[in-house]
């Protein structure tokens, strides 16, 4: 529900995506998220309620997360409040509250962390601004470690390299401990520990649902694209977000990696028990339910003595694959070493297409002028392919090989600068609608300069919570809705599929063009 | 929050989901219609059904493009369309037409 709550939009979207907010202090204080249900915290090993005696318990958990983590310890010992960040939080560019700048956001921890593990802060702390852990601090910590979404653009910034990320991701470790759960990321990972994916959709509804997009494709091209289900001795499985099963535009794409995997004649499967590839227990700082939603991914490829494990457009997905899926769900003893383990869907895509297995008709998206919005976690957090910036370089190439009309955005905007969705993180919930659009602002307005200067149309991503995000709050920017694509959304639109009746119209034209441009939008 | 028909109250979370949705009834429909604001004609009635019935096979509310499927095999054409869906349930068929048919709230990345 759209609830603005004094924000306008259309107003906030126009001018430099970068530039320096008026101060409002506390302007954010109440957009909170909904609180976990005792069922939902207790279903993840939390207390279900404000436990006795916090205080002393979330003091605990830091002492232990700090002993654990030396990246944490670093975050909260080595900042010097440069200032480097302050402008790099894109919630805080939008709406102006001081505690949404980075090091702000940071110090409602450290202030705690420096009275009870600090010397200085222990016997002085009126001196180093260190503060005990009251309520109000603890209140403070729920509605601004909730109003970041986890993207390191500060991080790129810090000359540190202290990670926001991690801060947030132990402060609300933290509340979970002590029974201060927050219920939009909660209530999912419990169903992915239940039913196996964020949405909550069984073995039936999905082999339905993928028999519909069967139907669709025939319709469409005339051929008999798969979409397997649990398929054993398939060789690759592929591991999708649950909103590619459901959600518009997500499902575009899933059908364009149904087409990609077919015209290169790879044997392949989804798996209904690893029928999600994200996992928001990164999000809530917990390796242990992160360990439990990954264990379903190791399930599944031991289960289909799969060969290779490929992870559909999910952004933090990647994130947690690309860094953890290794060490907390491998060893995969079937899997074959000669690809990565696991890949991502582009980079298998891109390694087709070089290899001429792909044929591209550009003319297909010729109504769409085109930008890419880099997704936080596969830009800052994670590579796709083998080179260093190929995360940034792979997505592109695809789009300008199926696409006419492409144009990047300002450089500050993208590739490592490039501007979280303002869903992301656990952040996609309707009771944060105004964090949500404040945060989507820089990003508008980026998009707003080259709509006004290219006339682009729409805006490609590898990312579902990106996808939902733009597709919510386009709109209230003055966008249409569905000018979100997914990249294997602009491929599907594109491909050639052998046998097709958009082969037979592609390539009588190749004839009479004699082989001029037509094919040059084709193999490479 | 919660809704009441007749003697029966049915407690409902912060956005207007039934906490118990096996309380539904039509008459708790009209009820949960009234509080958003729609009048509940024929025409929503058949959403609301195939909504219910989707639920009931699957214990999950339909994919908008199914929903869309759906009701242009059923309705025809011009019922098989987003823009037809949105003049019925303004605040999208996803959210509120799940509301009202008394589904629980989709999950996820969506």
């Amino acid at each position: 529900m759209a609830v603005t709550l004094g924000f306008d939009a259309s107003k906030a979207g126009q001018g430099d995506p970068q530039e320096l907010p008026a101060l409002r202090p506390g302007a954010m204080a109440a957009s909170k998220s909904y609180p976990a249900s005792s069922a939902q915290q207790q279903l993840l090993g939390f207390p279900g309620e404000l436990v006795d005696q916090w205080q002393i318990k979330a003091i605990a958990k830091l002492g232990e997360l700090v002993q654990r983590s030396r990246a944490l310890k670093v975050a909260l010992d080595a900042c010097v409040k440069c200032g480097a960040c302050t402008d790099k939080c894109q919630f805080f560019l939008g709406s102006g509250d001081p505690k949404n700048m980075p090091a702000a956001r940071q110090e409602l921890l450290r202030k705690v962390y420096r009275r009870y593990f600090t010397w200085a802060g222990k016997h002085m702390p009126w001196l180093v601004g260190a503060e005990d852990l009251t309520e109000a601090t603890l209140d403070e910590w729920y509605i601004y470690f909730h109003q970041c979404s986890q993207c390191r653009r500060c991080a790129v910034a810090c000359p540190f390299g202290i990670d926001t990320a991690e801060v947030s991701m132990a402060a609300r470790e933290i509340m979970d401990s002590i029974g201060k759960g927050q219920r939009y990321c909660n209530e999912i990972i419990g169903k992915v520990l239940t039913i196996g994916n964020n949405l909550g959709l069984k073995k039936h509804a999905l082999a339905a649902t993928l028999e519909g997009l069967e139907e669709e494709i025939k319709e469409e091209t005339g051929v008999d694209v798969k979409l397997p289900l649990d398929v054993e001795g398939a060789d690759i499985l592929l591991v999708a977000p649950s909103a590619d099963f459901f959600a518009e535009p997500h499902i575009a794409s899933l059908i364009g990696y149904g087409k990609v995997l077919h015209e290169a004649g790879l044997s392949w499967t989804f798996s209904s028990h690893a029928s999600e590839a994200g996992n928001f227990g990164m999000f809530i700082g917990s390796s242990e339910n992160m360990q439990r939603v990954l264990e379903r991914v190791g399930d599944a490829v031991r289960a289909l003595k799969v060969k290779r494990l490929v992870v559909g457009e999910c952004g933090h997905a990647w994130r947690v694959a690309y860094n953890f899926w290794n060490t907390l769900a491998g060893p995969y003893e079937t899997l074959d070493p000669a690809y990565p383990i696991p890949q991502h869907i582009c980079e298998l895509t891109y390694d087709l297409w070089r290899a001429g297995k792909l044929r591209f008709d550009k003319s297909k998206n010729d109504h769409i002028r085109l930008t890419y919005h880099d997704s936080c976690n596969p830009a800052r957090a994670s590579r796709i392919g083998p080179d260093p910036g190929s995360q940034f370089e792979i997505p592109r190439a695809l789009l300008r090989a199926t696409c006419n009309h492409f144009y990047d955005m300002a450089p500050g905007t993208i590739r490592e600068n490039t501007f979280c969705c303002g869903g992301g993180g656990g952040l996609l919930t309707d009771e944060l609608m105004e964090v949500r659009l404040r945060g989507a602002q820089p990003r508008m307005r980026a998009l707003r300069d080259v709509a006004d200067e290219h006339g682009v149309t729409h805006m490609a991503m590898i990312c579902a919570i990106c996808k939902a995000q733009f597709t919510t709050v386009l709109p209230q920017f003055g966008f249409e809705s569905d000018g979100v694509v997914g990249v294997h959304q602009m491929i599907s639109n594109a491909i050639v599929l052998t046998g097709s009746v958009q082969a037979q119209e592609y390539e009588a034209r190749l004839a009479s063009a004699g082989n001029g441009d037509v094919a040059a939008g084709g193999k490479r | 929050m919660a809704y009441q028909v007749g003697d029966v109250v049915a407690e409902a979370d912060e956005e207007g989901y039934l906490q118990d949705i096996s309380l539904w009834s039509e008459e708790l429909a009209q009820a949960i219609a009234k509080s958003e604001n729609v009048e509940l004609s024929p025409e929503h009635w058949e959403v609301i059904n195939f909504l219910r019935s989707y639920y009931a096979e699957y214990q999950i509310a339909p994919a908008v493009r199914i929903l869309l499927k759906e009701m242009k095999k059923s309705f025809g054409p011009e019922k098989g369309d987003q823009k037809y869906l949105y003049s019925l349930f303004p605040y999208g068929p996803a959210k509120q037409a799940c509301k009202i048919a008394g589904l629980p709230k989709p999950t996820g990345c969506i």
